[in-house]
């Protein structure tokens, strides 16, 4: 086979229908662009996780004088300093624990002013209205129900709360949306095959005077099909490279400049710019494959030997 | 080089076979008429050789090979040893004489020495010779089917199928189509033409296989057209 040949008819092909291949190069970028930020939200939604993970605690808190009288879990009274001793040796001896720290009212009052320093609440609040607790930090964090059955109830506890569920919802709405995109990736997916279906047949149906000679004279049939599967996979390739760009695009101006969310949100570490370029041969990949696949087979039935 | 056995074709939906028992053999260098009124089934006689269909019941061997039994993707190498010509010439239309020519060529992989070597030889044969780079458009109807029997002749084909080469051709320009053709048997060749040229079939004197409603009626060497309705 002639490559020469091969590719002046792949150019005469994708210029005669300029619209379906423009429509085909948009509907690809689009959907592989979806694709690969769903990819890369997976990847950020992790490493968000493995960067929180560590630093949340689980936190024991203890009654105090006015969670006695208000609070039916602290019916038997404020913590005693017998009770406190038996948390922590408890705690201690636990296998899933990693570290215990205990925070005290006095502290647990500075902290409280650090953070809401500014608000009427904090002026009026006094170190004794504080609760003590134990902080706890867990070989994994997944295990907090084991502290919480241990210790929820207990004499003097007032409460086990786990700063991971509250991570875990927010989690939850990067994974949400997370997937609804996916869903439009998946639309657009179907679209965009769809639209390469149709070109590769309207691009056959406009060369069908060609193509039957081809058959007369013996041509095989890859080489009739050659030129269609490569005109779809060039045009293919095109929307994955725009969809590599706008990639790249968004990751500069959204976390680097421009946006500049690093600068802006510093509790969140995001993804590198390797994570971004290792997504980039996958698009390109599948912006080959998918349409020279979705050619091969529109023209099985049109163009049979 | 073609031989049909109790061929019968039935086609999808209708129940009138377009061939019905048909026996017959072409030898290697022949000269065959095909003639019968539309619908006798000249044509699918024809599209069965190219394979472009399969019979429904018999057997049809081309060259040897038994058509029923040739694997899809080996069937172009078949047609490749057949060279083709019919009433419309089927040139393309935006590429030039030698382009049309060479394209028979290019789509079998022949590379490019071969090519600039044997198509202004094969022209010079069918007498368009220094009319290479015109476009079809700019041909007459004879020149035209000199082109595409150019084409057809290129890759010297052992058996050359005509489906009605002079239906759009005035009687003269006709006749010098059927000295080409001629010359070409001469080479060797086996030439199948299907037609309905009365003039053309009485003044050549060749075998004559005359088909009515799918039967094969008369199979007569140096035949006549003498078909009269």
């Amino acid at each position: 086979m002639r490559a020469q040949f091969v590719l002046s008819e792949i150019g005469v092909g994708l210029r005669r229908n300029l619209t379906m291949t423009f429509a085909v190069v948009v509907s690809v970028a689009l959907s592989l662009a979806l694709f690969g930020g769903s990819l890369l939200m997976s990847d950020q939604v992790n490493t968000m996780k493995g960067f929180w993970y560590d630093k949340v605690n689980v936190s024991i808190f203890l009654c105090n004088k006015s969670d006695a009288e208000s609070d039916p879990a602290c019916a038997t009274g404020a913590v005693t300093e017998e009770q406190k001793q038996q948390i922590k040796s408890d705690l201690q001896k636990m296998p899933v624990v990693d570290t215990v720290t205990y925070e005290s009212q006095d502290e647990a009052y500075k902290h409280y002013k650090e953070q809401f320093g500014d608000s009427p609440l904090a002026s009026s609040l006094t170190p004794d209205q504080m609760q003590e607790s134990y902080r706890i930090k867990l070989k994994d964090p997944e295990k907090y129900q084991v502290i919480a059955t241990a210790f929820n109830g207990r004499d003097g506890v007032q409460s086990v709360q786990d700063q991971k569920e509250t991570l875990d919802n927010l989690f939850k709405l990067l994974e949400g949306m997370n997937w609804a995109a996916r869903a439009v990736m998946a639309l657009m997916l179907v679209v965009a095959l769809m639209l390469i279906v149709n070109t590769v047949r309207v691009s056959a149906f406009s060369r069908r005077r060609e193509t039957g000679i081809m058959r007369l004279v013996g041509a095989s049939g890859f080489y009739i099909q050659a030129p269609f599967i490569m005109e779809a996979a060039v045009a293919g390739l095109i929307g994955g490279a725009v969809a590599c760009a706008f990639l790249v695009t968004a990751r500069y101006f959204l976390i680097d400049h421009g946006l500049a969310l690093a600068d802006q949100l510093e509790l969140i570490n995001f993804i590198g710019w390797d994570a971004v370029l290792t997504k980039l041969p996958l698009i390109l990949a599948t912006s080959l494959l998918m349409p020279a696949l979705a050619a091969f087979f529109a023209l099985r039935k049109y163009l049979k030997v | 080089m073609i031989r049909f056995d109790n061929v019968s074709k039935v086609y999808p939906k209708q129940t009138r076979p377009a061939l019905r028992d048909v026996s017959l053999e072409v030898e290697k260098g022949e000269f065959v008429f095909l003639v019968g009124s539309s619908g006798s089934g000249k044509s699918t006689f024809l599209r069965l050789v190219l394979r472009e269909e399969r019979a429904s019941h018999g057997q049809v061997h081309v060259l040897g090979k038994d058509l029923a039994r040739l694997s899809n993707w080996k069937v172009p190498h078949m047609r490749r040893q057949l060279g083709t010509v019919f009433q419309d010439f089927r040139l393309l239309p935006n590429k030039t004489v030698a382009e049309n020519v060479a394209f028979a060529q290019e789509v079998i992989g022949k590379s490019r020495g071969e090519i600039r070597k044997s198509v202004p030889q094969v022209l010079e044969l069918v007498g368009l010779g220094g009319k290479e780079d015109r476009m079809p458009g700019e041909l007459s109807g004879g020149e035209q089917q000199r082109v595409a029997i150019a084409r057809a002749f290129v890759n010297r084909p052992k058996l050359l199928i005509a489906d009605e080469p002079t239906g759009n051709l005035d009687p003269q320009t006709s006749v010098g189509i059927m000295k080409l053709l001629d010359r070409i048997n001469r080479t060797g060749t086996t030439v199948v033409m299907a037609t309905h040229d009365q003039n053309i079939v009485d003044q050549m004197r060749k075998r004559v296989i005359e088909l009515e409603k799918g039967r094969l009626v008369r199979d007569q060497a140096r035949g006549v057209y003498g078909y009269q309705h």
